[in-house]
Parts: C-alpha cells; sequence; structure tokens
C-alpha cells in the first residue's frame, strides 16, 4: 500500500470515528423531549402559584410509537400541547396541575395508590368534586396516576366511562374526559424528582410494564425544582 | 582500599560468599518481621476497624455480619502481609548490586517451603469454609433464617412486616395492626421483626443496609429475612436489583424507634388509612398482580364480559 493510500485510509477512519461520537453524542445524549420551563418570571420560595395543564392520552400519533399511551404537556409559553414529561418548576412554590385525562381504565397493580397523597388537602377535584381515594378495583375508573414517590405525591387519575368513544388522535382537543386538579408544594431545597404513572398501561408488554412505562416522554419523566 | 571502594553488605549472600560467612537465615528474618507486623496489625483490625466495618451493628443480623467481617479480614490480613514482607524483603536483600551481572543461583523447588504453604493455606481456606458454613446454618445464619423456606425462627411472635416491591418504590404491609399498607417503615428495637418479601412485578431486591437486611423480591415468591433492632434511629431502604428506567430512585428511609413509639405510629396509621386498607386485598404471602379478583363485576357495569379476573391473561398481552 503506498504512503498516499495509507493515510487516506487512516483519515477515512478517523472521519468515520469522529462522525459516530457526535452521532452519539447528539441522538442519544442530548436527545429526548423537551424540558418545559414554568420558572419564568416566579421567585423561589415566596409560595407563589404555578399552574401546570397535562393530559393523558390513549395512544400518542405524534411519536414513532402511535399505540403507546402517553401524558402531554401545555407549554407555558406557546399554550401549544408538547410531547414531553420533562418540566422544571421553582422551588417553595405550589404546583397547582389541571391533568386531562381522555385515557381509559385499567386497575392499578397495587389498589394502595388509588389514595391520594401529598396533595394539598390529601385530596385531587375529579370534576370539581374533592376525592381523596378511588378504589380502580371495584370501579375501574382509574386511568393512570400522577406519582412522584420521594414527595410523596400520589394521585390516580380518573377514567372516561369503560364504554365512552376515546379521543383517536393526540394531542385530544374532544372525546369524553376527566379533568382532574390537585396541587402540591415543591420543596425549597430545590432538586431533581422522578414522577411515574403506576398503571401498567404498556400494552402489548409483559404485564404491561414496558414501552411508554419505561419511557421517558411517555408515562414517566422529572421535575427540576429549581431554587 | 578495595574494601573502601566496594564496601562488603553483611547481607548480600554474594559478599557474604567472598567473605565466607555463612549465609543469613532470610526465612527465619521474614518469619519474624511477618509476625510481628500481623501481631500489630491484627489487633487494630480488630480493634479499631473492626467496630466500623460495615453494615455496623444495628440489629442482631448486621452485628452477625459485621463479625464474619471481622473474622475474615482478620484472617486475610497475614496472608496479605506474607506476600508483601516477602515482595519487600526480596526487593531490599536480593536486589541486583550495581555492575553485578551474574545470574541468579539455579534453584529446584524446596520441598519444605512448599509443603508449609500448601499446609498453611489449604488450613486457612478450609478453616474459613468451615467457618462460613457454621454461620451459614447457626440460628439466625443468613442459611438458616432467610429464604422462602427458613429452617430457623426466632420463636414467640415476631413483629410481621410484609414488604412490597414495586417500579419503583417499596411499600409495607402490617398483617399484626390490620394489614395497613404504607410507603413508610417504622419498627420497634429489641423486637424479633419477620420480612416477608415479595414483589408485584420485576425482580428487586429489599435491602435495609443499617439492619443487614437483604433479600430478594421475586413476583410470586414469598421470602422472609429475620432480624431484631438493637439501636433506635433511621437506617436507608434500597433496591439492591437492577430493576428498569428509575431503579437508581428506588430507595427510601427507615426508622426504629421505643417500643411505646412504634404502638402509637402503628395505631395511628392503623386508623388513619382504614378507608385504603378496605380497598386492599386480604393479606397474603404473596399477589398475583394480574388477577383482579372484583374486575368482572367492574367490567360487567360497563358492558364487557369475559375477562375471567385477569386484566392481563397469560396469553394477553403477546410477550413481546
Amino acid at each position: 500500500m503506498t504512503l498516499r493510500a495509507r493515510v487516506s485510509t487512516l483519515l477515512a477512519a478517523f472521519v468515520v470515528v469522529v462522525a459516530l461520537v457526535v452521532f452519539i453524542v447528539i441522538h442519544f445524549l442530548l436527545g429526548g423531549p423537551p424540558v418545559e420551563n414554568f420558572t419564568a418570571g416566579v421567585t423561589p420560595d415566596t409560595g407563589a402559584t404555578v399552574h401546570v395543564m397535562m393530559q393523558e392520552d390513549p395512544q400518542n400519533s405524534v411519536s414513532s410509537h402511535p399505540d403507546w399511551v402517553s401524558y402531554f404537556i401545555k407549554s407555558p409559553t406557546t399554550g401549544a400541547w408538547v410531547h414531553t414529561t420533562l418540566f422544571s418548576v421553582p422551588a417553595g412554590s405550589k404546583i397547582d396541575m389541571t391533568i386531562l385525562g381522555y385515557d381509559g381504565c385499567t386497575p392499578l397493580r397495587n389498589p394502595v395508590f388509588g389514595q391520594v397523597t401529598g396533595t394539598t388537602g390529601g385530596v385531587e377535584y375529579v370534576n370539581g368534586k374533592p376525592v381523596s381515594q378511588i378504589n380502580s378495583w371495584t370501579g375501574c375508573t382509574v386511568g393512570h396516576t400522577f406519582s412522584i414517590p420521594q414527595l410523596g405525591v400520589n394521585v390516580p387519575m380518573a377514567s372516561p366511562s369503560l364504554t365512552a368513544d376515546l379521543c383517536g388522535n393526540s394531542p385530544c382537543t374532544s372525546g369524553p374526559r376527566e379533568v382532574v386538579r390537585f396541587s402540591f408544594m415543591t420543596p425549597r431545597a430545590g432538586g431533581s424528582f422522578i414522577w411515574q404513572c403506576r398503571v401498567p398501561c404498556g400494552g402489548g408488554f409483559l404485564d404491561g410494564f414496558g414501552g411508554p412505562m419505561q419511557t421517558i416522554g411517555f408515562m414517566t419523566g422529572s421535575i427540576t425544582v429549581v431554587q | 582500599m578495595a574494601a573502601a571502594a566496594d564496601p562488603a553488605d553483611p547481607a548480600d549472600p554474594a559478599d557474604a560468599a567472598q567473605d565466607g560467612r555463612p549465609e543469613p537465615r532470610h526465612g527465619w528474618r521474614i518469619f519474624i518481621i511477618w509476625l510481628v507486623a500481623a501481631a500489630i496489625a491484627d489487633p487494630l483490625l480488630w480493634f479499631v476497624l473492626g467496630p466500623h466495618m460495615p453494615p455496623g451493628d444495628m440489629s442482631t443480623s448486621a452485628s452477625s455480619q459485621q463479625f464474619d467481617m471481622n473474622v475474615m479480614t482478620v484472617m486475610a490480613a497475614p496472608v496479605m502481609l506474607g506476600v508483601l514482607v516477602y515482595g519487600v524483603y526480596a526487593m531490599i536483600v536480593w536486589r541486583a548490586r550495581e555492575g553485578d551481572e551474574e545470574d541468579g543461583p539455579p534453584i529446584h523447588g524446596n520441598a519444605r517451603i512448599q509443603v508449609s504453604w500448601l499446609a498453611v493455606t489449604s488450613a486457612l481456606v478450609l478453616g474459613l469454609f468451615v467457618f462460613g458454613f457454621y454461620e451459614l446454618a447457626a440460628p439466625a445464619g443468613a442459611g438458616a433464617g432467610e429464604g422462602p423456606s427458613p429452617i430457623w425462627t426466632p420463636g414467640g411472635q415476631p413483629l410481621q412486616v410484609q414488604v412490597i416491591a414495586q417500579q419503583w418504590e417499596f411499600t409495607y404491609r402490617f398483617p399484626q395492626f390490620g394489614g395497613f399498607e404504607t410507603p413508610q417503615i417504622e419498627l420497634p428495637v429489641g423486637q424479633n421483626v419477620e420480612f416477608h418479601v415479595t414483589s408485584l412485578d420485576v425482580i428487586h431486591s429489599f435491602w435495609a443496609y443499617q439492619l443487614g437486611v437483604k433479600a430478594d423480591a421475586n413476583p410470586d415468591v414469598d421470602n422472609v429475612a429475620f432480624t431484631k433492632p438493637k439501636q433506635t434511629g433511621p437506617f436507608t431502604v434500597r433496591c439492591a436489583e437492577l430493576c428498569g428506567l428509575w431503579h437508581g430512585a428506588m430507595f427510601d428511609y427507615g426508622k426504629v424507634v421505643s417500643v411505646a413509639a412504634f404502638q402509637t405510629w402503628a395505631h395511628s396509621m392503623r386508623t388513619h388509612l382504614a378507608a385504603v386498607t378496605r380497598m386492599l386485598p386480604a393479606y397474603a404471602l404473596t399477589y398475583d398482580p394480574t388477577l383482579v379478583p372484583t374486575i368482572n363485576k367492574a367490567l360487567a357495569k360497563g358492558g364487557i364480559t369475559g375477562a375471567n379476573g385477569y386484566y392481563y391473561p397469560p396469553n394477553d398481552p403477546e410477550q413481546p
């Protein structure tokens, strides 16, 4: 092999390796759903109220997994529904959550998570009515949960009737739904906290625990509490 | 003049041979240095480091593990010192002197050293083997007092605590207090505790570090572990089995409190959680998480039938 061929091969191999590294960094490490920022204009540690709106859908027609159930967050800046489960909120603030439940019911694996915990007053408001627990085994009326284990927050999401025709396009703008409202306080120390759904809603996966249950951007994510 | 230019080293075998002096007894030298080092190291390890060895002595099982760790350390230290002392001695005494390009003497083994080495290391390994087996099989040992069918129980009426693992949180059920279930755990000091560990989804592992309790949490398996807390204070619970996306966040903190404080806490939780407890299935050692006894009624209410109690029957959904 001539010197020119050797140098060319070496350079080509180098370029391929660099391109691979750049691809991995961009695609896997820096990729992922966007983070919705709810901290703008709010001073931490003042107990200010921050409104966060989400919806849970029976499918996700805006992603590469259209048959996976998914949460969406309403952008505080554009008002558009964004396919993400990552958001940041100010520390020491009251987070006023509104979640639109468009998905149907699936019983909880552990009915103890039908109890509302960690919210203001220990209740959620389902279509305006205060509720402290929902028995998902007797009524099959829970679609998902919104749970932040490290903050002790657990809220079962009420679901539309078993026979309702559920919304078929995401993000849902019509169709039967339950409106769940609750609030909780963020810690003053700040930090990152995971949140998750506790209903085994990964249809098509073993016992419903794969797919969207294990993927950020669908049924689990994290909340960054900013000081 | 020659002696001044090249001073004889009394420890140097070459010099000794040249001088006609007998070869120093290197074996005895090494043995004595090792013996002194081991005699200093072992008491230090046992009495100074020993009380700080993990996992501490917060419970009977933790103390037992700490004792085992200390025994292992005290047995292993002389072996390590033997290797180190020999290595350092060889580097100092048998190093090549400047200008010495002579080969070392051709040695074809030493039966006495080889037999001694084999005898000592065999005795050590077999001794630790017997010790390990005894500790496993002894009352409250990890082999006798743990597992799905422990052959040893502490007697009396231990406090029963069911540990239910699920992605990604442990919950604890107290059958002797009406079967309430909570993500918090408190235990009374000085009382035997009988953990029943199970899982509702994948394989987890219940690891109460300071209590020295670690038991796999498998679906459809009741894994038993006993302990008796000896001190009040906090302890950490972690999942010790990679169990999915948020495995790293599956931890919580428990408390060992006085008997009176525990009774107050347990009765208060029982009352506070009474409504939630009514939603739970009857207490059992394991649960089939795909089977919801009342699901048929719920589905029938919505005009759907034929679920047979399972919302994820064995063939639905399809295995990926």
